[in-house]
């Protein structure tokens, strides 16, 4: 039987929900809006919520001082790549733990999220060094290898959670009428667990764009995505807000409209495991 | 050619000892049925023939070569689930095809095979639909037809017609049996039903606890059962057990009593009872007449006489037809021959 819910505490979560919202939504939105305007409005005291006049200057600016194109390339070689080859190694290894786990495959699944849990500044010096022994600081070859590793725990046990809810009887089928591993894989798993992948792939674009730590650090001119092309206009000189919130907003636009678009997927993924 | 040999063959998950050692020799064109309690390991012994399961000990051997170790693949073998496991991305001519796709066949041959397996089954009318727009029949019959295209040496059914409802169980029986007249190729079928076990096999294999009690003919199980497990499992409604001094009458520990070989009377018999329940269909009536000292006993008349609940009657067991049993259960010589 449905739970009934008065009207009043209708309308008052409702109104908490959007509240709740726009606080998130805020910091962007008033990112957007101090884009358009000049850098005396910008940093106005009483703040100014609307630009007198609407300008394009700062975007001009920014694109002028570092071309924007160039780190957005960038981005998407590391975010997409990163996720493909993760995925290229996940699903057999989601596979293998899915329907042929042994006794130790829950502790390897816990071993693997708990890297997770590792601060990364730990291990930052190692890792540079390695990097600049082996010629791969500021790649784009470079920075997808350490965001491959860095997403795999994640893109494994999304897989895994849902590989799991696909009956092991027909994988059995196929192999009975006479497809090999890798044709199982390619034929009847993979097509059966499309959602699941999709939203694999989506969530770890979103996540390998946005990593700000290892590709700020492990980068300087010709491999930085759009993260350190950010964080370049953080200057000693001073801070020109105008600039940086049309940088940001140049950043996170083409995510954000991914994000969009792919809203049911996203919430599958994130939800993942939660029911069922 | 589809004859198949177990030697020895043991399984055991972690330490629990599911097949303790089973010999068996199938031979080709048979059709044979695993038949058992649920939990009794025939399902696991169809999964080790089909390659699904690894073996612990012994041999597997397929047209006298040793499969123990292959793959599912490689072993030749066609399988059809209690759960149909058709692959729902796919059409119904893509899941029939399967096989030979995974067999790089001519794709002219494999619409050749598509079409004769699609005619065979009545499926013409549904070839591009999904596994979800079929009924439960519709279903299972796909599940077969990715069977028999792959023309394999043999043919294992798990369970297959347990999903499905009682009217169409004994329709696809029929279809099953009728298939293995057609192609004559081998077929092992489990299932824990001892009526579908009767009607389908030319020999039947009883399982209890992953031994083999008895592999015989179905009539060979039903006059002559090995053990009282065995005969207590094979017959509908079940044999009636008499332990105690009334078997002893017999020279026996235990006596078995179909309830068609009872004689049923309104005035003498050497036992008396008053009926509990008659349950009337149609062509026979079971009555379950509650005999002192021996408890509850079924036994099967016609379907034209009437008894009252309550209404005293006698019974008299077909001397020729009683089983005797030892102690341990194993069957002494008996009347029927």
């Amino acid at each position: 039987m449905a739970r009934s819910v008065r009207p009043q505490t209708k309308i008052a979560f409702t109104v908490l929900a959007w509240l709740v919202g726009l606080i998130l939504f805020f910091p962007i939105l008033w990112a957007i809006l101090t884009s358009f305007k000049t850098e005396s409005e910008a940093i106005a005291s009483p703040p100014v919520v609307l630009p007198s006049v609407w300008t394009l200057e700062n975007y001009f600016d920014v694109q002028a001082r570092s071309d924007y194109f160039k780190h957005f390339f960038n981005s998407v070689l590391i975010s997409v790549g990163s996720t493909l080859i993760g995925l290229f190694i996940g699903v057999p290894a989601a596979w293998s733990m899915a329907f042929s786990p042994t006794k130790r495959t829950k502790d390897i699944l816990m071993w693997m999220l708990s890297t997770k849990m590792m601060p990364a500044v730990g291990v930052v010096v190692p890792i540079y060094l390695l990097f600049r022994d082996w010629q791969l600081l500021d790649t784009v070859h470079g920075l997808t290898f350490v965001l491959t590793m860095i997403n795999l725990p994640i893109i494994i046990w999304m897989l895994y959670t849902y590989f799991r809810e696909i009956p092991v009887d027909i994988l059995e089928a196929a192999r009975m009428d006479g497809a090999e591993l890798w044709k199982e894989i390619v034929y009847v798993l993979v097509p059966m667990a499309i959602p699941g992948i999709a939203s694999t792939l989506l969530l770890n674009v979103i996540l390998a764009w946005n990593e700000a730590f290892w590709t700020i650090n492990l980068t300087a001119a010709q491999a930085a995505p759009l993260t350190a092309f950010i964080s370049s206009f953080s200057s000693p000189q001073g801070l020109f807000w105008a600039k940086l919130s049309a940088a940001s907003t140049l950043a996170i636009a083409p995510i954000l409209l991914l994000g969009w678009f792919s809203q049911k997927q996203l919430v599958r993924g994130l939800t993942f495991g939660a029911v069922k | 050619m589809g004859s198949i040999t177990l030697d020895h063959v043991n399984k055991a998950f972690g330490d629990v000892q599911v097949i303790p050692d089973i010999s068996l020799d199938i031979k080709d064109g048979e059709f044979v049925v695993f038949v058992g309690p649920s939990g009794c390991g025939k399902s696991t012994l169809l999964r080790l023939i089909a390659g699904l399961e690894d073996t612990t000990g012994g041999t597997i051997k397929l047209d006298g070569a040793d499969m123990t170790n292959a793959p599912p693949a490689k072993r030749g073998l066609a399988m059809v689930f209690q759960s149909y496991a058709l692959y729902p991305h796919m059409s119904v001519r893509d899941n029939i095809a399967f096989p030979l796709k995974m067999a790089n066949t001519p794709k002219d041959v494999i619409a050749q095979k598509v079409d004769y397996a699609a005619r065979t089954l009545n499926l013409n009318d549904y070839l591009d639909r999904r596994p979800r727009a079929l009924s439960g029949g519709q279903r299972q019959r796909v599940a077969i037809g990715r069977a028999i295209v792959r023309e394999p040496k043999a043919f294992l059914f798990d369970e297959p017609l347990s999903n499905l409802d009682a009217a169409l169980r004994v329709n696809m029986r029929l279809e099953i049996t009728e298939l293995h007249q057609q192609l004559k190729t081998t077929m092992i079928y489990v299932t824990h039903d001892q009526v579908e076990a009767m009607t389908m096999a030319d020999r039947i294999v009883v399982l209890n606890a992953g031994k083999v009690e008895q592999f015989g003919t179905p009539l060979e199980l039903y006059r002559k059962p090995a053990n009282r497990f065995v005969a207590g499992f094979i017959g509908s409604p079940k044999m009636n057990f008499i332990d105690g001094q009334d078997a002893a009458r017999y020279d026996a520990h235990s006596i078995g009593v179909r309830p068609e070989h009872f004689q049923l009377s309104r005035e003498s018999g050497t036992f008396t009872g008053k009926v509990a329940v008659a349950e009337q269909l149609g062509a026979d009536t079971f009555l379950h007449v509650n005999v002192e000292r021996l408890g509850l006993i079924t036994v099967r008349t016609g379907g034209d006489e009437t008894f009252e609940n309550g209404e005293t009657v006698h019974l008299t067991p077909d001397p020729q037809r009683i089983y005797r049993f030892s102690a341990d259960g194993t069957a002494l010589s008996h009347g029927q021959a």
